[in-house]
């Protein structure tokens, strides 16, 4: 499908293209199998400006936007999740200084991030915080010029490799949802700690952790926003990064298809190449045919956002939501088509399906998209009412 | 400091097929890459730079079409390009190639020569060697690992078939290398972008102000009669002493074995 890339994007999907080749297929079993986090692949893309893509040239980026995101995410979830998810934290923890930084904090953190030199996470996530973000515990008691940070984040992915965090806590807890505010906290601070290193089902090259507050005194100048937007930038950071999670589903879709059909061109059962078979042939034209329908979708909806559309949760929301159902179904259908093989570790497709799963439940779990998606749609029919 | 690194185009040995019925290499329709062993002197030159400061410039002789290595090179990290073509370099053996392009890096100037220990389309490891001769700099092929690097001089590692040398040479130099050297970086985004829009300097024969009788096939006297890959020779010594000892320790061997 031509979906009219300019030279730009095309040398961009190119290059992320061949660092997937050249230097993650050849080491993704070995991270999966050690759980190792990927060092090595993180200072390749850092060389060749893959942290820099949607960050604005004046902070030494290359300026592009979602579209281009979700172009090099695509790639690198062709060959490992894990790699991809390292490198897409990265942007999830970023936005929030992206859209909300004073130009003070933007000068101050955006250039190392776009240069790769500091890699970031995004900490919202908490034991008694997770589909319901609103029941933050962790707490950022002003203190003079100074915030002090009290509680633990769950689960956080580059927790401990990342050197920068954008973390959520309550300012004011008797405001509930409106008492929340985001912060900028620097790997090294007194306090702040890390705990409990995930052992995971997939994804297992990227590392997942708690982050722990004890009393971590942050300077007034690392609140993002003002006090109390603590959620707008949540959310806005989460609709913005949603797309690409559908990128995630359609690297990985893809992968699979492609070993699915390299392998059962080759194997051959009853005398025949398995490929040979009707049933194969529709499982693959089924499992082709979904990809490239969220394809279409992810990319329109990545446009959508560059084009400067001011609301998109619901279109953001959809592209997560069928990209990585896509992604889990058709993950497992390549297993299936490469029967015990797909099953085997010396194939790369039971990975693959492993990795799938995370993408369906991490970044708001997609059935908390489809109330997103839903609660859009009780909104639009509600404003058409009050129109007519 | 001035870098230059000679690269050569050659077709990805990798893609080529074998016609069953002529048994001869299909070359129709094969990608061109950039001789594997460039990328490690690209590389190389890139670390010098890194460490010495200065400029890298890859240079190649070769038809219009070898523009995409230099290209390429660019969108690796390369400074400058320079394209030699001209229609009297065609049909130019080793000796030729290596007239042709010392006389250019002459023109352009250079502290510092790299090249790959060998084209894998032809295999001879003469170009670089012969280069330095033309321009009369020492050289040392086979350097597996730079040991010191400084402005004054180099100090490498050179890989023999039976162990290592470790070599000091002074600037001007001209070093061949092997894989073993570097793992040669990837192309960046910016430099892709910068890559497309470089400008390619071209230089003719006429540019370099070189003997057209020694350039193309009119300077090339090589004539290829059979192709193998040669033994490692045992019977050698080793000559020790300074350089001027080892210098007439090499004459007397030499004329004891009727070579002078
Ligand atoms: C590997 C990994 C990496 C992660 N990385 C990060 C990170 O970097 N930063 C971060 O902040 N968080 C991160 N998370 C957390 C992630 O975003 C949450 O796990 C996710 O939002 C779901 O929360 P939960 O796991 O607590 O599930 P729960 O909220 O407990 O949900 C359990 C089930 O109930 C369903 N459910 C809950 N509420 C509703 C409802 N109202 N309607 C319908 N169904 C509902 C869910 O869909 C799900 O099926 C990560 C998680 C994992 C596993």
């Amino acid at each position: 499908m031509n979906y009219f890339l300019t030279e730009e994007q095309q040398m961009l999907r190119d290059l992320t293209s061949q660092i997937a080749e050249e230097k993650i297929v050849p080491v993704r079993a070995e991270l999966d199998e050690k759980e190792e986090f990927p060092h090595e692949i993180m200072k390749v893309l850092a060389q060749s400006d893959i942290f820099g893509i949607f960050i604005p040239e004046e902070y030494g980026g290359l300026g592009m936007g979602s579209f281009e995101l979700c172009l090099a995410v695509e790639e690198l979830s062709k060959a490992c999740l894990g790699v991809s998810t390292t490198y897409a934290a990265n942007a999830l923890g970023t936005y929030p200084i992206l859209l909300f930084g004073s130009e003070e904090q933007k000068r101050k953190y955006l250039p190392d991030i776009a240069a790769g030199k500091r890699l970031v996470a995004f900490a919202l996530t908490e034991a008694n915080a997770g589909s319901d973000a609103a029941g933050v515990q962790t707490t950022a008691t002003k203190d003079g010029d100074h915030y002090i940070l009290n509680g633990t984040k769950q689960w956080i992915t580059n927790g401990g490799e990342a050197d920068i965090y954008t973390v959520i806590a309550m300012t004011d807890r008797s405001k509930g949802p409106r008492g929340a505010s985001a912060f900028i906290v620097e790997k090294g601070t007194p306090g702040f700690s890390f705990g409990k290193k995930e052992k995971k089902m997939g994804i297992r090259a990227s590392v997942t952790s708690e982050l722990i507050f004890d009393n971590c005194r942050i300077p007034r100048e690392n609140l993002l926003g003002r006090e109390g937007m603590g959620f707008i930038v949540a959310m806005k950071t989460l609709d913005q990064s949603r797309v690409g999670v559908g990128a995630q589903g359609l690297g990985v879709a893809q992968g699979a298809i492609d070993e699915a059909i390299k392998f059962a061109k080759q194997r051959v059962q009853f005398g025949k190449p398995i490929i040979s078979f009707q049933a194969i042939q529709h499982m693959l034209a089924d499992m082709a045919t979904q990809v490239e329908a969220s394809r279409a979708l992810v990319y329109a909806v990545a446009r959508h956002i560059d084009s400067g559309a001011k609301d998109f949760s619901k279109v953001s929301a959809m592209a997560k939501v069928f990209a990585t159902d896509t992604a889990m179904r058709v993950t497992t259908d390549a297993v299936q088509v490469m029967g015990g093989s797909g099953y085997m570790r010396e194939y790369p497709v039971e990975k693959m399906m492993r990795d799938a799963k995370i993408l369906q439940i991490y970044e708001g779990t997609n059935q908390i998209q489809r109330n997103v998606i839903g609660q859009a749609l009780i909104k639009e029919a509600a404003g058409r009412e009050n129109d007519s | 400091m001035k870098i230059v690194v000679c690269i050569k185009q050659v077709p990805d040995t990798a893609e080529v097929r074998i016609n069953p019925e002529t048994n001869t290499l299909i070359r129709d329709g094969v990608p061109s890459i950039i001789n594997p062993y460039d990328l490690h002197a690209i590389e190389a030159g890139l670390h010098l730079k890194e460490s010495l400061g200065g400029s890298v410039t890859v240079l190649t002789m070769g038809p219009p079409q070898a523009e995409g290595a230099l290209r390429e090179a660019v969108s690796i990290g390369a400074d400058e390009a320079v394209l030699l073509t001209d229609r009297a370099f065609a049909g130019s053996d080793t000796l030729a190639t290596a007239y042709t392009l010392s006389s250019a890096v002459r023109t352009m100037g250079f502290d510092i020569i790299l090249c790959g220990k060998q084209a894998i389309d032809g295999d001879t490891a003469q170009v670089g060697p012969e280069m330095a001769e033309f321009l009369d700099i020492p050289h040392v092929a086979y350097v597996g690992k730079f040991e010191d690097i400084s402005r004054e001089g180099l100090r490498v590692r050179r890989l023999m078939e039976d162990g290592y040398d470790i070599v000091e040479t002074p600037i001007p130099v001209l070093l061949t290398v092997v894989r073993e050297l570097n793992q040669p970086r990837l192309p960046s985004l910016k430099g892709k972008m910068r890559a497309k829009k470089a400008e390619i300097k071209k230089l003719s024969l006429a540019d370099i102000g070189a003997d057209g009788e020694r350039v193309g096939l009119a300077g090339s006297p090589t004539q290829v009669k059979n192709i193998f890959a040669p033994e490692a020779r045992k019977d050698r010594k080793t000559l020790a002493g300074t350089p001027e000892e080892q210098a007439a320790r090499l004459i007397e061997e030499l004329r004891g074995l009727k070579c002078i």
